[in-house]
């Protein structure tokens, strides 16, 4: 038996296992999230690739069990701090959401309710889940407000969303979801509706208050470029598989599944001007429709028969804990390492 | 010098902002392009970079002439538009052409693809046969088979979309095309196709494109010249190249520093504070001045004109009107902000 700490450490926060999640429509089954596994350990910070439909956001949504109607989780296991989540009742989940797991979502004016305040929205939570009367919860909005930067946080407890700007409704919305002190934040495109400028400011500021909390980030983009400071792993998905996962530094620059090699070189980078730009052909597939065996292969350049037929190809481990599925990975699988995730 | 394609002189549009049950109240007004001057050479690209809210697509709509500017004027091969006679007008249009952001939007999803890309002949009134030639040609030159002619745009993926978009724009072969974010709703492994196409259309045709996007990396990699705008007012222009590895203006650098991938040191790198103030409430003086680390009396009451600091580079900045602060580069902070 480990001493209590050594388990801490080793033990992850949240392990996702073999994730399935089905969408049932009238036109047929969607293949949204097709055999996903992951882990996030405390204080990490999990960059989560892929463009849209690729499924990232419905790993986050299972996790949250917050699936949209239709979607449903078929197979595998969501291990936050040793409890399924996948199997547990809704009233448990509950408990988790919110308090333990927070989110934050793309449209901070979406998320925020136009006809309640900052403080009642920033506030209920506390309420909710920690049993703080109100007149304390209020007192404890303006110390997260605080924390978030907004100016003047005493004035804002009582705006409503409308009188703020873009990048302070996405403060706003972070001050709610790290009111209970949550061990992971899911944060899912949080800066894709905020200008180029206001995006670095709050990438600083998620930053700042992981160092302050040690929560455990899920960061859900999907651009590869922005990812590139601030992740400790990254798990880049393609046609609701995860494709690649392993240490940031590695997968972006020995990237080792050829989507992410091809999405990399064709992104252009400032400060390195190139006459033409390498594309990836063709287009990413429909989940409802997906191709037989790997669900890259029609784009890729380096596609063999085997790619072509049967089943996508299963999760390779290679060295320093990187994950790949891919058959020209094949060779390098680390059979000993296989089975620590 | 050759002459140049489209010259935007002193262009000016205010947005008066009413109130009242007649709205006949005059609150306010939003300056969302104020005294623009710049110029676009045939077959090169001027990019016009800036954050949501600084007057982009205000002078998009300004050139495309779907609305009047309130002062100044725009000039096509040396005839301004604003002296045109509706018929000369109709010609004008006829060059200056436009791709949107919104694949989804920008298609009527009721007409078929060979009535969207033809439509803009028949208002000009160019023969039927003309008409199915040019379709053809166009759609081959976008990548689309001729059979997509016949299909709706609901049949067809965003990529395949903003093609059908494109050969709409080229079908009345403008010499200037204003791409309005061409990518920026794209899938990333979509958009360096769109960007491939798009540069091999210029060097074919030799079209002229006014780029418009937010996306600094994407601008370098496309165009010849880059114009800076912030809130209404271009505050740099200048090689693309020399511009985003050397900004002169700080509100330039923080864009350059905020695009620079990780593990690259920005050329210049100075905090960001803040947010873009909101169009009615522009700050006096030089806009960017609650913003800027460097920032002087005179920056909040005296507004700092365009003028030319290095070769092919014009900033408009108080930190290079006394010429001495140009040689030094980039300038060292003031004692009291570093």
């Amino acid at each position: 038996m480990l001493p209590d700490a050594q388990y801490a450490n080793n033990t992850p926060l949240l392990a996702v296992r073999d994730l399935r999640t089905h969408i049932f429509t009238r036109r047929g089954v969607v293949k949204a999230v097709n055999g996903v596994s992951f882990q996030v350990r405390a204080g990490e910070t999990l960059g989560l690739v892929g463009e849209s439909g690729s499924g990232k956001t419905m790993t986050c949504l299972s996790i949250l069990r917050l699936l949209p109607r239709g979607a449903r989780i078929v197979s595998g296991e969501i291990l936050w701090q040793g409890t399924n989540l996948a199997a547990v009742s809704a009233a448990t989940v509950e408990r988790v959401r919110g308090k333990q797991i927070g989110m934050v979502l793309q449209n901070a004016l979406a998320a925020l309710d136009p006809v309640f305040t900052i403080g009642t929205q920033v506030g209920e939570p506390l309420v909710m889940h920690q049993n703080m009367s109100w007149r304390a919860a209020l007192r404890r909005v303006v110390e997260l407000l605080r924390m978030v930067k907004v100016v003047a946080p005493e004035l804002r407890v009582h705006s409503y969303p409308h009188e703020l700007s873009g990048g302070m409704r996405q403060r706003v919305s972070s001050a709610a979801a790290i009111g209970c002190a949550p061990a992971l934040l899911i944060a899912d495109e949080p800066t894709t509706a905020l200008d180029v400028t206001t995006q670095r400011q709050y990438l600083d500021l998620l930053l700042e208050l992981q160092q302050a909390t040690g929560m455990a980030i899920m960061f859900v983009t999907h651009d590869i470029s922005l990812v590139g400071n601030m992740c400790d792993q990254l798990a880049v998905f393609y046609g609701g598989l995860l494709v690649e996962y392993g240490p940031r530094q590695q997968v972006l620059s020995q990237p080792s599944h050829p989507y992410t090699a091809a999405l990399l070189q064709s992104i252009p980078q400032l400060g390195e001007p190139r006459d033409r730009l390498p594309s990836i052909a063709g287009e990413p597939p429909d989940l409802g429709r997906l191709p037989a065996g790997c669900p890259f292969h029609p784009r890729c350049d380096a596609a063999l028969d085997g790619c072509r037929t049967g089943e996508p190809p299963p999760v390779f481990t290679l060295a320093q804990g990187r994950q790949v599925r891919c058959w020209l990975r094949e060779h390098e699988h680390d059979r000993s390492a296989a089975g620590s995730l | 010098m050759t002459e140049a394609l489209l010259e935007v002189c002193d262009l000016v549009k205010y947005f008066p902002v009413t109130r009242g049950v007649l709205r006949g109240k005059q609150i306010g007004t939003v300056k969302a392009v104020d005294g623009l001057s710049f110029t676009i050479q045939p077959g090169e690209t001027f990019a016009i970079v800036g954050e949501s809210g600084c007057g982009k697509t205000t002078l998009a709509n300004l050139i495309l002439s779907l609305m009047p500017p309130t002062r100044g004027d725009i000039l096509l091969r040396g005839q301004p538009i604003s002296r045109l006679s509706p018929e000369a007008l109709m010609l004008y249009r006829k060059s200056v052409t436009a791709v949107f952001q919104d694949p989804y939007g920008a298609l009527n999803p009721r007409m078929r693809i060979g009535d969207i890309v033809t439509e803009p002949m028949a208002i000009h009134g160019y023969p039927r046969h003309t008409r199915q030639q040019r379709l053809q040609e166009v759609l081959r030159a976008v990548g689309l088979s001729a059979e997509s002619a016949q299909r709706f745009p609901h049949e067809f993926s965003g990529g395949q979309r903003q093609r059908i978009g494109i050969a709409r724009a080229l079908a009345l072969q403008p010499p200037l095309v204003i791409l309005d974010e061409p990518v920026s709703s794209l899938d990333v492994s979509i958009r360096s196709q769109i960007l491939n196409l798009l540069k091999d259309l210029q060097a074919e045709r030799g079209i002229s494109y006014l780029l418009i996007s937010h996306d600094l990396a994407t601008v370098e990699h496309m165009s010849d010249w880059i114009g800076v705008m912030y809130l209404g007012k271009l505050v740099e222009i200048g090689h693309a190249k020399a511009v985003c590895s050397q900004p002169r203006h700080p509100y330039t650098a923080t864009l350059v520093a905020a695009a620079t991938p990780p593990g690259r040191t920005p050329p210049w790198t100075l905090p960001i504070v803040g947010e873009v103030p909101h169009g009615l409430d522009i700050p006096s003086g030089c806009a960017f001045h609650p913003r800027c680390p460097y920032a002087q009396p005179t920056c909040r009451t005296l507004t700092p004109a365009l003028s030319t600091v290095a070769a092919q580079r014009q900033v408009a900045c108080h930190l290079y009107t006394n010429a001495t602060s140009a040689d030094t580069w980039p300038p060292p902070l003031p004692p009291a902000a570093a």
